[in-house]
C-alpha cells in the first residue's frame, strides 16, 4: 500500500516515458531518433550514478569506467559469440564483477569518501591510457582486436537467439527507451526496499547505521555493484547508438560530464539526473556546432556555479520551492478560514471555544511552517 | 653493467618524475586537506607559460625556473581567493568546484591557443652516454631539480617562520588563529606555493612532453594515486610513494613494456590502499613532514 503510493510518482513518469517511446518514431526523423538513442544511453548512465551517489552516498567519479567496460565487453563478446543475446549479459556481468573487485578494496579497506572519488577517477583514467595503447595485432581478445585509439566497431543488437535478424535503428531506440524506463522503475523500487532504505541511512549517518547492526561495507558494495551493472547496460546501448566503442569513453571529459549531469539534475532524485543528462546532451551538442565558446569552458562554469549556488541541483530546488509555496498558500487559506470563523466564536461569547479556536489556528500554522522543513529533510527519499 | 646503470637511471627518472608532478598537489592536500582536481591544469598552465615565453624570445631557463612558477602561483592565489576559500571544510564541494575549474581552464586555453599546439620546444642539454647506452642529460637534471625542490620545501617548512606558522595552522587551525595567526592568509600562501610548484613542474616537463590543453589528464591520475598512497605527510609521503610506485612502474615497464607498467602502478596502489587506507605515512613515518 505505502509502496504503491511511494512509487506513484515514478510510475507516472514511467507512463509518460512509454507514451514518448511509442510516439517518438512516428513524429521525429530517423537522425534525431539515432541521436536520441545515444542520449538515452547517457541518461541511463546518469541514473546509475544517481543511484550510487544520490542514494548510496558513494562519490564515484569513475562511473564511466563501468560504462566503458560494459561497452567494450559487449562489443568483444558479440564479435566472439556472433550475436548480441549473451553479449548483453556478459557486458553487465563484467561491469558488476569489475565494480565488485574495486568496491571490495575500497569499502572493505574503509577508504573515505574523497579518496574513493579519486581512486575511481584514477582507475578510469588508467583504463583510458591502457586501451589507447592497445593498437596492433598483438592486442586481441578472441576474434576481436582491441584497436587502440580507434576502438572497435560494435556489432548491432539482434533479436534474441536469432543473430540473422539485426535490429534497425528505430528498434534500438525502442530497446534503449524500454531499458531506461525499466531501469528507472527498478531503481525507484530498489530505493524503497529495505536494502535501499538501509543504503540511504548509511548515506545519512554511516556510524549510526553500523551501530544498528548493519554491515555498512556489504550494503555499499551492493549498491555500488548494482549501479555498475546499470552503467554497463548503458554502455551496451551507447555503443549501439554510436556504432563503435573507443577509449574516449574513459576520458576525463566524459567522467566529468557524468558528475555534472547528476549535480545539475539533483542528488537524491532519480529523474533529475536523467533530465540533466538529456538537457546537457543537447546543450553540449549545440555548443559543439559553434566555435565561439569552448564546450569545456561552459561546462566548467556550470559546474562551479552549481556547486557554489545551487548545490542541491535543479529538481530538488524546484521541488523545495514548490513545497514552500504550497505550504504558504495553505497557511494563508487556513488563516482566511480562521478569520471567517472567529466572529462567530466571539458572538457566541464562549471564551473557552474562542481560546480553542486560536489554539487550533496556531497549531495549524506551526504544522505548516514545519512542513517545508521536514519535506526538505526527507525530500531526498520520496521525491521522484 | 652499463645496462644496469642505464635502466637504473631510467627508473630513477620515473621516480623523480612522479615526485615532481605530485609535490604541488601533496602540499595543497597535506596542508589544507583540499584535493585540487585542477592540479593537472596547473601543470598544463606552467607548460604553456614556458612555451609562450620561449617563443616570445625569453631565455628558456628563465621561462622554466622563474616565469612558470610565478605565473601559476599568481593564478593559484587568485583561484584560492575567488573560489576555494568559500569551501573550506566542505571537501566534496571543493573537489567538485576544482573539477569545474579544471574544465574551465581547459576550455579557456583551448579557446586561446587552439586544441593542439604545434610549437614545441626541444629539451636543452644534449645526451650523455653510459657505455653503449645514451640518456638525456635533461632527465638527469630533472632528477637533481626534484631532489633540490624536496630539500627546499623541507627546509622552508622546518626553518622559516612562515613554515612554522604553516605547520601550526595545519595541525590546529583554531589554535593558530587564537594565537594571532591569520589562517586565511596562511591558506592563501600555501595554495599559492602549491600552485607555483605545480607550475614549475609543468614548465620543466614541457620540453619533454610537449603541451596540449588536455595534457593535465595525463598527469593527474598518477599524481593523485601517488599523493593518496603517500598519505598525509607531505614530503615523506610523496617520497615513499614515488619510490614505491615509480619503482614498480619502472621495473614492470622494463620487463614488459609501458602499458603493463601503468597497470602495475595502479594495481600496486590499490593493493597498498587496501592494506593501508591512510597511505604509507598513515602507518609508517607518522611524525614526519
Amino acid at each position: 500500500m505505502t509502496l504503491a503510493r511511494d512509487l506513484r510518482g515514478s510510475l507516472v513518469i514511467a507512463v509518460i516515458g512509454v507514451l514518448f517511446m511509442l510516439a517518438a518514431p512516428s513524429v521525429l526523423e530517423l537522425f534525431t531518433i539515432i541521436n536520441l538513442t545515444t542520449a538515452i544511453a547517457l541518461s541511463l548512465l546518469a541514473l546509475s550514478l544517481a543511484l550510487v551517489w544520490g542514494y548510496g552516498g558513494i562519490l564515484c567519479f569513475g562511473q564511466t569506467a563501468f560504462f566503458g567496460i560494459g561497452a567494450y565487453a559487449y562489443t568483444i563478446a558479440a564479435i566472439n559469440f556472433g550475436g548480441s543475446t549473451w553479449a548483453i549479459l556478459v557486458a553487465v556481468l563484467v561491469a558488476v564483477a569489475f565494480a565488485a573487485a574495486i568496491g571490495y578494496v575500497m569499502f572493505y579497506g574503509r577508504v573515505s569518501d574523497v579518496y574513493l572519488a579519486v581512486i575511481t577517477l584514477t582507475v578510469t583514467l588508467i583504463l583510458y591510457s591502457l586501451l589507447r595503447r592497445t593498437s596492433g595485432p598483438d592486442y586481441k581478445i578472441g576474434k576481436s582486436l582491441l584497436g587502440g585509439f580507434n576502438g572497435i566497431t560494435s556489432p548491432p543488437l539482434n533479436l534474441p537467439w536469432d543473430a540473422s535478424f539485426v535490429l534497425f535503428p528505430e528498434h534500438v531506440f525502442y530497446v534503449a527507451m524500454a531499458a531506461l524506463i525499466l531501469a528507472y522503475v527498478f531503481t525507484g523500487w530498489l530505493t524503497r526496499t529495505h536494502f535501499g532504505r538501509v543504503c540511504v541511512s548509511i548515506r545519512e549517518n554511516e556510524l549510526r547505521a553500523e551501530l544498528l547492526g548493519y554491515d555498512v561495507r556489504l550494503y555499499k558494495l551492493g549498491i555500488f555493484a548494482v549501479g555498475a551493472g546499470l552503467a554497463g547496460l548503458a554502455g551496451v546501448l551507447f555503443c549501439n547508438g554510436v556504432g563503435r566503442v573507443t577509449p574516449d569513453v574513459f576520458n576525463l571529459y566524459n567522467a566529468s560530464l557524468t558528475i555534472i549531469w547528476v549535480i545539475v539534475g539533483g542528488r537524491g532524485t532519480l529523474i533529475g539526473p536523467i533530465l540533466g543528462a538529456l538537457g546537457l546532451f543537447y546543450l553540449t551538442s549545440a555548443l559543439g556546432t559553434q566555435s565561439m565558446v569552448h564546450t569545456n569552458l561552459v561546462l566548467g562554469i556550470i559546474l562551479v556555479v552549481f556547486v557554489l549556488g545551487v548545490p542541491k541541483g535543479v529538481i530538488p530546488t524546484v521541488a523545495d520551492w514548490m513545497a514552500a509555496r504550497r505550504s504558504r498558500r495553505a497557511l494563508r487559506a487556513r488563516e482566511r478560514r480562521m478569520r471567517l470563523r472567529r466572529p462567530r466564536g466571539g458572538a457566541r461569547g464562549d471564551g473557552a471555544g474562542g481560546g480553542r479556536g486560536i489554539g487550533r489556528g496556531t497549531e495549524a500554522k506551526m504544522g505548516a511552517e514545519a512542513g517545508p522543513g521536514t519535506s526538505a529533510g526527507v525530500g531526498a527519499g520520496p521525491a521522484a | 653493467m652499463d645496462l644496469v646503470a642505464a635502466v637504473g637511471l631510467q627508473i630513477l627518472y620515473g621516480i623523480a618524475n612522479l615526485a615532481l608532478i605530485s609535490l604541488g598537489l601533496a602540499i595543497i592536500f597535506g596542508m589544507m586537506r583540499v584535493i585540487n582536481l585542477a592540479h593537472g591544469e596547473f601543470l598544463m598552465l606552467g607548460g604553456y607559460t614556458v612555451v609562450v615565453a620561449a617563443n616570445a624570445g625569453v631565455n628558456l631557463w628563465i621561462a622554466m625556473l622563474v616565469l612558470a612558477p610565478l605565473v601559476v602561483g599568481v593564478i593559484g592565489v587568485v583561484v584560492e581567493r575567488l573560489l576555494i576559500r568559500w569551501l573550506y571544510g566542505r571537501m566534496i564541494d571543493t573537489l567538485l568546484a576544482t573539477w569545474g575549474l579544471s574544465l574551465l581552464f581547459i576550455g579557456l586555453v583551448t579557446s586561446i591557443f587552439g586544441a593542439s599546439t604545434a610549437t614545441t620546444i626541444s629539451p636543452p642539454l644534449g645526451v650523455i652516454s653510459i657505455g653503449e647506452y645514451t640518456s638525456s642529460a635533461y632527465e638527469l637534471l630533472l632528477i637533481g631539480i626534484t631532489a633540490a625542490l624536496g630539500i627546499a620545501v623541507f627546509l622552508a617548512l622546518k626553518l622559516t617562520n612562515l613554515g612554522l606558522v604553516a605547520r601550526g595552522t595545519m595541525q590546529n587551525a583554531e589554535m593558530a588563529s587564537a594565537l594571532g595567526v591569520s589562517t586565511s592568509r596562511v591558506y592563501m600562501i600555501t595554495f599559492g606555493v602549491g600552485a607555483a610548484i605545480s607550475g614549475l613542474a609543468g614548465g620543466l616537463l614541457a620540453p619533454v612532453t610537449g603541451v596540449l590543453p588536455t595534457i593535465g589528464a595525463v598527469y593527474i591520475a598518477k599524481a593523485f594515486i601517488t599523493v593518496i598512497s603517500g598519505g598525509a605527510a607531505i614530503l615523506a609521503g610523496t617520497a615513499s610513494a614515488s619510490v614505491l610506485l615509480g619503482g614498480v612502474n619502472g621495473i614492470a615497464a622494463f620487463l614488459t613494456g609501458p602499458t603493463i607498467g601503468e597497470v602495475a602502478l595502479l594495481v600496486t596502489a590499490i593493493v597498498l590502499l587496501r592494506l593501508m587506507p591512510r597511505g604509507i605515512t598513515g602507518r609508517f613515518f607518522r611524525k614526519s613532514l
